[in-house]
């Protein structure tokens, strides 16, 4: 036994690969080398959040100690010419709008679709639709933009706000005011085109929340004499109900920073009251079309602010998503 | 009994796989069951072949399931048990590229026939995971009557009364009756495969089908399932897939050895494990191979 062991030890030391075995120095070194650039970098993503945000709070304070902070957040009169009074509540409004009802616009489209691809549709289908859907989603932003300023919001004018327009005008004038403009350029046509924006997003999401249910439930309701559908409604959708919540949160935040397409088809008008078709403007919106001529101190000073409530509430947003996801996903009911 | 007798006889087939390896003539089975007296036949697989693909995964097995006995399906891994398993309740049918040919018989009506409607099958034909399957986000009791609320049964008591019945028969009853609201997946794993058992009594199937019910629990919830299932027998006729060669010994009456795709040998569990027929189920069963 001893001799056989040794005999083994022996062979073992002259097979080319162990008999001669990296320096230690070499293997130290290595270990010091990646953990130096790994901590690095990884300290540098954090420094660089704070550096941001520390930007943004040390140009934005000009406004919040001229106006308070609450002052600038619930003001209504956005003044860069004459008065230079700066307040933010007609674009936290415009945005917040814009956005929930997007998403309340795409969230059912995009759910319908992720159950097609993931439960009904056969392999070769689902592939073509999740393409087409990415595909969707790759469009960058200013040609959606385009197309609804050349295509869309003519569209929307002549088939819908017009009829509407008209109609209200003859027989319910008292709704004119609420109704807006009929221009075309406005809310209700930035928002459906953040819907359509945001629908290929909620339906990566949920077709991957739907992908992680296990296959043990979708055969446990299947075994119980469940139907397709009651898989579906029985086992598939409350398994996944925290992913695809949090897939609309993160859409959401999407749609909350969506800049360009919205700037080209909000109308951009400053002051409130907003009404239902007529311009609007929300947070990004207005950083994007004002930076530019923002001459005044005070004017980029509120420009920042902006900035900064906007990072805020996507930060907000995405702690929403991911306290969702621990607080409604599945956990312990599969595991022993 | 006359079974051992007939099994030992062999019938030359259209394909041969191997030497020793032929499946019995299926209809010499029913007739000596029906003459003799002994246990109706519940269910009865006739020269069915699920393939994947191109792929076999069991061929031309033919074998009977009595009601009131435990028929259990031992063999290596990867051999056709839990195949065979699924196709007596229509599982395959949404497996992409799984074909079944053959006949299964459920009280003598073949399932495989286009008319038969899968989720009426699934509903006389229960089944028992691997993992236990509670839904998650249901209540225990949501759990239990989840089978009964698809079918559109609504009334309170009679749910809470089946509720009762399906717990006390799945022994777990007196663990939850102070919690049935709390979520199935709160409880243990053992409890949670109780529940799963609970779940599929719920519905009165005729059949139920187990597939390796025990394999990821500890031993003591596992022998908590053998005990239940020699209670379920008297009711119900149990088939139980199991890589457990002493649970197999232990629960059940008859007894099928699959080896790669083919049911070697079937036959009473104490003849089958005492004086096996075949080579290759001695050899499996003494641990040569498996």
């Amino acid at each position: 036994m001893e001799v056989l062991s040794k005999g083994d030890i022996k062979t073992a030391s002259h097979s080319p690969v162990l008999s001669k075995p990296l320096p230690a120095i070499y293997r130290w070194l290595g270990d010091r080398i990646f953990l130096t650039v790994a901590v690095t970098l990884g300290l540098s993503i954090i420094f660089l959040a704070g550096a941001m945000a520390w930007v943004l709070i040390d140009d934005g304070s000009m406004a919040f100690r001229e106006f308070g902070i609450i002052g600038f957040l619930t003001g209504t009169t956005w003044d860069p010419g004459v008065n230079f009074t700066f307040g933010a509540l007609p674009f936290i409004f415009g945005t917040v709008v814009t956005s929930v009802v997007a998403l309340g616009l795409a969230f059912f489209p995009a759910v319908a679709v992720a159950i097609v691809i993931a439960e009904y549709a056969p392999r070769w289908l689902s592939k073509i639709i999740e393409t087409l859907v990415h595909l969707i989603a790759a469009i960058p932003s200013v040609v959606v933009g385009i197309w609804g300023i050349f295509v869309f919001a003519p569209w929307m004018r002549e088939t819908v706000y017009m009829p509407i327009y008209s109609w209200a005008a003859e027989s319910h004038p008292s709704l004119l005011p609420i109704l807006g403009n009929p221009i075309g350029y406005g809310m209700t046509t930035a928002t459906i085109i953040l819907a359509l924006m945001i629908v290929p997003f909620t339906t990566a999401l949920t077709r991957n929340a739907i992908h992680q249910v296990p296959k043990e439930q979708r055969e446990a309701a299947r075994a119980l004499g469940a139907t397709r559908w009651e898989v579906i409604r029985m086992a598939v959708l409350p398994y996944a109900r925290g992913g695809i919540l949090a897939g609309a949160i993160l859409s959401l935040g999407r749609a909350v920073g969506e800049t360009m397409a919205v700037a080209m088809l909000i109308g951009n008008k400053n002051t409130f009251p907003f009404s239902i078709m007529g311009p609007a403007a929300t947070m990004p919106s207005v950083i994007i079309n004002e930076f530019r001529e923002a001459v005044g101190n005070l004017h980029l000073s509120s420009l920042m602010a902006i900035g900064l409530v906007l990072f805020v509430i996507a930060i907000i947003v995405n702690l929403i998503a991911a306290y969702i996801t621990r607080k409604l996903s599945i956990t312990g009911g599969q595991g022993i | 009994m006359n079974i051992n007798v007939m099994f030992k006889k062999k019938k030359p087939k259209q394909e041969k796989i191997s030497p020793g390896l032929q499946p019995q003539d299926p209809h010499r089975i029913s007739k000596e069951i029906s003459t003799n007296g002994s246990p109706l036949i519940r269910m009865e697989a006739k020269e069915l072949t699920v393939k994947y693909g191109t792929v076999t995964g069991v061929r031309n097995i033919s074998l009977p399931i009595y009601n009131e006995k435990v028929t259990a399906l031992i063999g290596p891994s990867g051999c056709g048990k839990t195949t065979f398993l699924r196709a007596l309740n229509r599982m395959h049918d949404l497996t992409p590229n799984a074909t079944v040919t053959g006949e299964v018989l459920l009280d003598g009506n073949n399932i495989y026939v286009p008319r038969m409607n899968p989720v009426t099958i699934r509903r006389k034909v229960g089944m028992v995971f691997q993992k236990p399957t509670p839904f998650p986000t249901m209540s225990i009791y949501d759990n239990v009557v989840a089978g009964l609320k698809l079918v559109g049964i609504r009334n309170r008591a009679l749910l809470s009364e089946v509720c009762e019945r399906a717990l006390r028969q799945a022994a777990l009853w007196d663990e939850v009756k102070d919690r049935l609201g709390s979520p199935g997946g709160s409880i243990s794993g053992g409890q949670q495969q109780r529940l799963s058992i609970a779940r599929a009594l719920a519905i009165e199937p005729e059949v139920i089908l187990m597939d390796e019910p025990t394999s990821s629990l500890d031993p003591l919830s596992s022998s908590k399932i053998e005990d239940l299932i020699n209670e379920l027998k008297q009711k119900y006729a149990i088939v139980i897939v199991t890589h457990n060669m002493q649970q197999a010994a232990r629960v059940s009456d008859n007894t099928g050895f699959f080896y790669v795709g083919d049911l070697v040998e079937f036959g009473p569990t104490d003849k089958l494990f005492t004086n096996p027929s075949h080579k290759r189920t001695e050899e499996y069963l003494t641990g040569k191979f498996g």
